[in-house]
């Protein structure tokens, strides 16, 4: 049996009109890496960015259902948004680093948290560039612009930056898609070894990836959850017709 | 290409030197570190540090006066207002009021100040500036914070910043080169117009002490050596025509670079 640490229930979102995800309902496991696969366009994003609620900054999108995170619904009026991004901490696609030092990058959450300057923010910043393996290439020019970085490295700092305010839940959305295949190796690696201490969420359109990845597996199409299940046993014996077809290779 | 250089690069040149060429054997120490005395206008000696000092007073509080006004507009319009009708209906007002002559803002502050019993002074130059540079200053910074791209503000947001914290330490950031492209396009539009200080700042002969004295500002003290019957003092006024060109240069050049040092952090 496996430990729940996001139960999304029933929940629809609407583009103007377009319904981007219909009637989700699964379990994410704790302390696992759970890989969201599915062609492009079938809600992936969507979903990533409902769980954070990063999907309000979107204009015309409707959201109803429940994601419940310890207990706690985070759509609840009373919820404190910037608390569940803290919370949840989301790696996008194309990494965009903020217009500021490599340093800064790092020190912006824990700052914008209540973190003052000086030797505990210094070791927090080291920390995080250590966690990803990015300390030893930058540890010299931390006040040069982080735009100057490579965009593998680039990546590796944004994830040290989501790491920097203490989230429970990691949300990944393609973080590799724009990487060189070694940078995209290191991620993978990393991501591997930070699941003993987070929550990971993983969105791909890469089957050997996911293989690569997933403990647990949710398959979307076209907005609708077709299937999910334990990695081994999504992989092995997948019951429903679409799934087997995709996991064939007959579309995506 | 090489037309359009040459047009621009052209008329530019061909101003600096009619202004220079008529202006320059004018120029001298004691123009710029003297107020007029006595007969200045007849041909008498002196300078008009009076109107150097007063565009720079002038034109320095509006455009800080139009920046306080200008930015929480701008970043309003962006990552508050989105694309509701406050926000179209704000930039069609700022669109029309950069488009009004800067006679018209002259008019119209002149006529509350008669309704105040206010009498021209550097304080009401310096309200009457800003009206009309702080639409041009808004949409400029507005033009600019607009091409802040969405997923350098999801990055700020997913790490759980307001938008607050988003508008002005990422935005802000990113936007800074075109900010400050927008202070200068305000400061050069302030410094350079009459029509506005006519009646609002009136003119004076000595360096105000205090924010109620009137002021004399460069393009005044321009027109009024223009129209002087003596030619040493139309001389003058071209004089005074490169004191502005080199103020304005001077601003431009300092943007400039300052700009270029601002870049090194901006993501592209």
């Amino acid at each position: 049996m496996i430990q729940a640490r996001i139960t999304i229930n029933k929940l629809n979102v609407l583009f103007e009109g377009h319904h981007a995800l219909k009637d989700i309902s699964v379990d994410i496991p704790e302390k696992k890496i759970t890989v969201v696969i599915g062609p492009s366009g079938c809600g992936k994003t969507t979903l990533l960015k409902s769980l954070n609620r990063l999907i309000d900054l979107t204009e015309g999108a409707e959201i109803s259902g429940q994601v419940i995170v310890d207990g706690v619904d985070v759509y609840d009026a009373r919820v404190d948004v910037t608390d569940i991004r803290k919370r949840m901490g989301l790696i996008a696609q194309t990494p965009s680093p903020l217009p500021m030092s490599i340093y800064d990058n790092i020190a912006y959450g824990p700052r914008i948290h209540g973190a003052k300057d000086g030797s505990a923010l210094d070791q927090t910043v080291e920390n995080c560039l250590q966690i990803v393996a990015l300390w030893d290439e930058v540890k010299g020019r931390l006040g040069e612009p982080a735009s100057k970085l490579s965009v593998g490295q680039q990546q590796r700092l944004c994830m040290a930056r989501t790491i920097a305010v203490k989230p429970e839940i990691l949300l990944c959305d393609e973080p590799t898609s724009a990487l060189d295949p070694i940078s995209a190796r290191n991620v993978e690696l990393l991501l591997k070894m930070l699941k003993k201490d987070y929550t990971i969420v993983f969105v791909t359109h890469i089957l050997s990836q996911a293989r690569r990845l997933a403990d647990y597996v949710i398959f979307l199409y076209l907005g609708e959850l077709v299937e999910h299940g334990p990695a081994e046993k999504f992989f092995a014996e997948p019951t429903d017709a679409r799934t087997k077809a995709y996991l064939e290779g007959a579309f995506g | 290409m090489l037309l359009s250089t040459s047009i621009v690069l052209g008329s530019l040149l061909a101003l600096f030197a009619v202004v220079i060429l008529k202006g320059a054997f004018a120029l001298s120490l004691s123009m710029i570190t003297e107020t007029p005395k006595a007969g200045y206008y007849l041909g008498g000696g002196g300078g008009i540090l009076n109107a150097i000092v007063g565009s720079l007073y002038l034109a320095s509080g509006a455009t800080a006066l139009a920046f306080v006004i200008s930015i929480p507009i701008a970043l309003f319009l962006n990552e508050y207002a989105g694309r509701s009708r406050f926000a179209s209906l704000t930039r069609l007002s700022l669109d029309i009021l950069w488009g009004i002559p800067s006679i018209v803002y002259g008019a119209f502050a002149f006529t509350i100040m008669l309704y105040l019993g206010a009498r021209a002074s550097l304080f009401w130059g310096i309200i009457t500036v800003t009206l009309f540079v702080f639409p041009i200053m808004t949409r400029a910074m507005d033009e600019v914070i607009a091409t802040v791209p969405l997923r350098l503000k999801e990055g700020s947001y997913a790490l759980g910043s307001t938008r607050l914290e988003t508008a002005l330490k990422v935005v802000t950031r990113q936007a800074l080169p075109g900010i400050l492209t927008a202070i200068l396009l305000a400061f050069g539009r302030a410094i350079g117009d009459a029509a506005s200080v006519l009646f609002t700042a009136g003119y004076t002969d000595s360096i105000p002490r205090s924010l109620f004295e009137p002021v004399a500002t460069l393009p005044l003290a321009i027109f009024f050596q223009l129209s002087t019957p003596t030619p040493e003092v139309q001389e003058r006024a071209y004089a005074s025509g490169i004191i502005l060109l080199i103020i304005v240069s001077i601003a431009s050049l300092a943007s400039r670079i300052s700009t270029r040092r601002l870049m090194k952090y901006v993501v592209k």
